[in-house]
């Protein structure tokens, strides 16, 4: 336990001063605006948002450069930001299926209706460091073609068609949607809290934890069925309207994973599935999210629980980075009485181990 | 008609209801505010609703002098912003205003989403891919 201490100001003032001047770097460069760190650091942002569990661009932004760029300090900014504000109410839920596709894949299909769209994106290049980014100049436009008009229909639906894919749960009016914000997590957790909970986990550890079912720690066997990633409209329903008005739009990751089936002697068997959805950009973060979704529906198909990603109480419980670093780098603070506490004892142990050795070398 | 107020850019609300309006006497309901929306998706993409994380937005609701109430319901922080999508939504129910409205105010901006819109897609389009599964020589 960390005890209370007074005294330190001028040292802890003088602390943050230079923090300050380090933050702001060698005058003699530019400062960093925080239109360039929305722009040109946007995944940074993306992820600040989602672990934040705060859509707002500008905000993220500004924290990143508040916090020299370490994220987790970021989203503990936006965290405490977040509880100085009152919620005006829920929005309908976001249709993924409406989305404005900038890129959808699928490893499932070769052919899908729609097609596939790479969009703005990492894979198929050969990471390379490329070092005419250290010069300023121009990017030439991107290229353009033809839009084709075509529905872009969620994968899983078209499997779903055959009813060779499990159905997703259907919406319970009598029943409250779980909000971890406003009641603290209770086990067993039900999917909807799940889901949140990893919506704003830490993408480090849903990483690792979606990578250990691949290794054999819960296997799910899992195909990307589809990763969508574009805008949606957000809407909110006004009490005093009487109808719902639209907010705006936002732009989000979805993952469909499809995991190998499950079935019975009375039901046939059919693909299970995993779910990932995220603010922005965040295709691992989706990707590890869906695939953690589904490790932790083991019970639901009776499969041994046996790996930790299958564990909701240890998934759930360590998910949250600001929880986690705020217990981690706790330790820090001053623990003297504890500590003072723990060397009396060893010292009294020690002393009574010497007392008693010449004792009994006598008796002998 | 909301559904472009709330795509637009402050400086292209505030402009044109300037110009358009210049005498335009707007008394706040209730002082414009800033707070958040929880933002709800669906298991699976269209199974029960879960809560996703919030987002921050502002609200605002102002008369006219003629009496129209209008409100303003918008993502983020700006209070301004808000307040002018309330301004647009009460110059809205004045019928004799509406041509006006759409011709000045909302026509230039639904034209500049358009033409931002078409554009992402076409870029979009030029990244679209056609998988060959190769054979593999096995035989």
């Amino acid at each position: 336990m960390y005890v209370a201490v007074k005294g330190g100001e001028r040292a802890i003032a003088a602390a943050h001063g230079l923090l300050a001047e380090k933050r702001r770097g060698d005058t003699e460069v530019p400062e960093l605006a925080v239109e360039q760190i929305d722009g040109q650091l946007s995944l940074a942002v993306d992820r600040v948002m989602s672990e934040g569990s705060l859509y707002d661009r500008r905000l993220a932004a500004l924290a990143i450069k508040q916090a020299r760029g370490d994220l987790i300090e970021a989203i503990f900014l936006l965290r405490a930001f977040r509880t100085t504000l009152p919620r005006f109410g829920a929005s309908g839920p976001l249709d993924t299926g409406a989305m404005r596709v900038r890129r959808r894949i699928s490893a499932t299909y070769k052919d899908l209706p729609g097609g596939q769209v790479l969009g703005p994106t990492f894979d198929y290049t050969h990471r390379l460091l490329d070092f005419t980014l250290e010069a300023e100049g121009d990017v030439p436009p991107a290229r353009t073609a033809p839009v084709s008009e075509g529905m872009m229909p969620r994968v899983a639906d078209i499997i779903g068609g055959d009813d060779l894919i499990e159905r997703n749960p259907p919406e319970n009016p009598s029943r409250p949607i779980a909000d971890l914000t406003r009641e603290p997590i209770a086990f067993p957790a039900d999917r909807d809290l799940r889901l949140q909970n990893l919506a704003r986990g830490d993408e480090g550890f849903l990483l690792a934890l979606g990578y250990s079912t691949q290794r054999g720690y819960g296997r799910t066997h899992p195909f990307v069925g589809e990763i969508r990633m574009g805008e949606v409209d957000v809407e909110l329903f006004v009490e005093e309207l009487g109808f719902a008005v639209p907010l705006g739009e936002i732009t989000l990751t979805e993952c469909q994973m499809v995991n190998q089936f499950a079935g019975s002697k009375t039901e046939p068997a059919r693909f299970t599935r995993g779910y990932g959805l995220s603010f922005g950009h965040c295709e691992r973060r989706a990707m590890s999210m869906s695939l953690v979704d589904r490790s932790l529906r083991a019970d639901e198909f009776g499969e041994e629980r046996k790996g930790p990603a299958q564990d909701e109480e240890f998934v759930l419980s360590h998910s949250d980075n600001v929880q986690a670093t705020g217990f981690v780098e706790h330790l820090k603070l001053p623990h003297y009485v504890d500590f003072q506490a723990e060397l009396a004892l060893l010292r009294q142990m020690r002393q009574d181990l010497a007392q008693s050795t010449p004792a009994q070398e006598a008796a002998e | 008609m909301l559904a472009v107020t709330v795509r637009a850019k402050r400086a292209e609300l505030e402009t044109s209801l300037r110009q358009a309006w210049p005498d335009l006497v707007v008394t706040d309901l209730r002082p414009a505010e800033s707070g958040l929306v929880m933002l709800r998706g669906r298991i699976g993409g269209d199974g029960a609703p879960f809560n996703l994380g919030e987002a921050s937005m502002s609200r605002a609701a102002v008369a006219l002098e003629t009496g129209e109430i209008g409100y303003g319901h918008v993502l983020g922080r700006d209070v301004v912003m808000a307040r002018l999508i309330a301004v647009v939504d009460a110059l809205w129910q004045r019928p004799g205003d509406r041509p006006h409205l759409e011709n000045e105010v909302l026509a230039p901006i639904r034209k500049r989403i358009a033409r931002e819109q078409s554009t992402e897609q076409a870029k979009t389009a030029a990244t679209r891919v056609d998988f060959f599964t190769l054979v593999r020589g096995e035989d």
